[in-house]
């Protein structure tokens, strides 16, 4: 399954995972942390990318990555608001009517984006194109009503301008200024550690291995409980209360 | 007064439009800073640092240097930067990432040379999309150009820098909060003691954590000295200060100042700074320090922007936001706004915040909508005094974290100046300014 936030050909990546190009990402970034939890926020900005939202399938790959189960992920991920654990629309907006905002008219900003879009903050528009949120605070007070589509700035807006907005976005004409979604598809690590060539391709092996083992590892549990389950059915399904 | 004190932050960034690149950044001097506190001993500059006694400009005003002194011996040391600016109204830290990225880089690895850090982690608040791609960019200049990784410009000091992306979480902005979301968990602010990340940070190990603002400071420091810099501003509100200003003003935006030396009717009215009030609009209250300080009426607007001279009147400047709201202003309306702010962002763990929180919101809500009760300012209090005992300044806490605390401010001091509008909103059953 596919978000229908996706753009790209459905052969383009497998089925709510990662693609193998972010698959090389997220490796570089878990590698960068001494400790490989560190990378999940980053990790599921990635999937975003390619989804728009954290698919189940994309979660146990993030949870294989880093070593722990997809509920801690989902569980890390549902606290944060920028992660999305529904399906979105292609453009996220997010109007803000925090105090600034309200006091230059960003609850009504709020209320004209819900008539224009015909949908109530939190939803997402039958065609699949707009979300509409509202944001808490996003630091533009002096542009104030201010919104963001994803995560790309906007203000000060007046109604007539939010309609303007929505119409260039409808019709494709801000493929530039508004990226697909996912805050890191602009952002890639290129230096590092000033190490020999040797070294890093020695960690990057390190961490593949260790990638491997706790793969591995998942797996014989899941073999395992597998098991456990098929013989708990047959003497009468013990704990199954 | 507005002092002739030339921005020591924002210098670069009036100037240029290009300031975040790191051609501009060596055409105007940077990473100057760095190479010379790579020539002293590590001591030296974080005694510069103690001298300047520069507060922390995240919020608490803690002094940078004290921080610093503070952490225990230990082979692992880290920074860590926080980017994360969510205070409402505060929309400095989103500038000087935008457009001073190595400023705050070049900062951090000064830090980390006198702290002996081997490994910086700047965490940059996830809705900033362009601040995060600014960064990174700049951190990848820095690779390229020896000022970051091992043997920088060729002084032995070694350290690696990271920049890690947020995902939208107000809590992140406290230091342990921060910490816990960098290790990859929700954002729970941890139980003290241990008191200070100094003690016991990330992964467990000894940790500074500093805010992008205080970091964009020390190039400067170091470059003229800890005594230059302590000579601007007075008391213990030394330096300048980049003031974030909005609400009901002509030109909202951020201002750098003299701290101690300008006063909030400066920054609101003078013609470089805010430009004073729309025609025919008289100041009705403003907020002095973010979202979490108490509000403060138009005779105290005389007052220096400065962390002693603010506090003596029970508020702090905090965040360095000032929101300006004039006489068209619903006040149960605005209080009622970030009291929901607090209630959506109160991360659940401490039942004083957590419910309460949810309580105030709702109480606030239905005077506001004209379903109100007398007996409801009474029960706002109560529920507040609940949060914090006794309402007094500096608050007392309940709670893990001074979220908690920062609830009751502006509901007590909407209720405090402006009785008689709830008084008209219950009476009349709707709100007088909608």
């Amino acid at each position: 399954m596919t978000g229908p936030a996706d753009t790209a050909g459905p052969e383009a990546r497998p089925a709510g995972g990662l693609s193998p190009e972010a698959l090389a990402q997220a490796r570089e970034l878990v590698a960068l942390y001494p400790e490989p939890r560190s990378a999940l926020v980053p990790l599921c900005h990635l999937v975003q990318a390619e989804h728009g939202w954290l698919t189940p399938q994309a979660m146990v790959e993030v949870a294989d990555l880093i070593g722990v189960t997809p509920a801690e992920v989902l569980g890390t991920a549902s606290f944060y608001d920028m992660l999305h654990t529904e399906p979105v629309g292609k453009y996220v907006i997010g109007v803000c009517t925090n105090i600034a905002c309200l006091l230059n008219g960003g609850i009504e900003l709020l209320e004209h984006a819900e008539e224009r879009l015909g949908t109530r903050a939190g939803a997402t528009t039958a065609d699949n194109l707009f979300t509409l949120e509202e944001v808490e605070c996003i630091a533009l007070c002096d542009k104030a009503p201010c919104l963001t589509v994803n995560w790309r700035f906007f203000g000060p807006l007046t109604h007539d301008g939010f309609d303007a907005l929505v119409e260039d976005l409808a019709a494709g004409r801000l493929e530039g200024e508004v990226p697909r979604h996912g805050i890191l598809n602009r952002v890639r690590r290129e230096g590092g550690l000033r190490v020999a060539r040797e070294e890093v391709l020695a960690e990057r092996a390190a961490s593949d291995q260790a990638l491997e083992q706790r793969k591995a590892a998942r797996e014989a549990v899941e073999k395992r409980e597998q098991a456990q389950q098929g013989q708990g059915g047959k003497q009468g399904g013990k704990g199954s209360a | 007064m507005i002092t002739d004190a030339a921005p020591i932050v924002t210098a670069r960034l009036r100037q240029h439009a290009d300031s975040h690149t790191l051609e501009r950044y060596l055409a105007t001097g940077g990473y100057r800073a760095l190479r010379k506190a790579l020539s002293m001993h590590p001591e030296d500059v974080a005694a510069e640092v103690s001298k300047a006694s520069l507060l922390g400009r995240g919020g608490a005003g803690f002094p940078a240097g004290r921080k610093w002194s503070m952490l225990r011996p230990n082979p692992v040391r880290y920074l860590t930067v926080n980017g994360d600016e969510s205070e409402p109204a505060t929309f400095k830290d989103h500038l000087l990432i935008e457009c001073d990225p190595h400023q705050i880089l070049e900062g951090s690895l000064i830090t980390a040379y006198a702290i002996g850090a081997a490994q910086v982690f700047i965490y940059v608040r996830g809705e900033f999309a362009l601040g995060l791609e600014r960064m990174q960019s700049a951190l990848n200049e820095a690779y390229r150009y020896g000022a970051v990784g091992r043997d920088i410009f060729g002084s032995g000091f070694s350290v690696d820098v990271v920049v890690h992306p947020g995902a939208g979480a107000y809590i992140c902005g406290d230091e342990t909060g921060l910490l816990e979301s960098l290790e990859g968990k929700r954002g729970f602010p941890r139980i003290k003691p241990p008191y200070y990340p100094a003690a016991m940070g990330l992964y467990g190990e000894p940790t500074v954590v500093n805010n992008v603002e205080t970091m964009s400071n020390i190039p400067w420091i170091v470059l003229h000295g800890g005594d230059a810099f302590a000579s601007l501003g007075e008391g213990s509100s030394t330096g300048t200060r980049l003031f974030a200003l909005s609400g009901h003003v002509r030109r909202p935006g951020n201002y750098e100042v003299e701290m101690a030396k300008t006063t909030f009717s400066d920054l609101i009215h003078a013609p470089v700074y805010g430009q004073g009030l729309r025609a025919g609009r008289t100041l009705k209250a403003f907020i002095p320090g973010g979202a979490s300080s108490p509000w403060f009426g138009p005779e105290l607007v005389d007052l220096p922007l400065s962390q002693d001279e603010v506090a003596k009147h029970s508020s702090m400047l905090g965040s360095g936001s000032v929101v300006v709201m004039d006489d068209t202003t619903c006040a149960v309306r605005a209080a009622w706004r970030i009291t929901r702010f607090f209630a959506r962002e109160s991360c659940g763990q401490c039942t004083p915040c957590r419910v309460g929180s949810g309580w105030l919101e709702k109480i606030m809500r239905r005077i506001e909508d004209g379903a109100g009760r007398e007996e409801d300012l009474d029960l706002l209090l109560d529920v507040c005094d609940n949060i914090s005992p006794e309402l007094v300044w500096p608050p007392q806490q309940t709670t893990i974290c001074p979220l908690g605390p920062s609830i009751p401010p502006s509901i007590y001091s909407a209720i405090r100046m402006f009785r008689d509008e709830f008084l008209v909103h219950i009476k009349d059953g709707a709100c007088p300014y909608a």
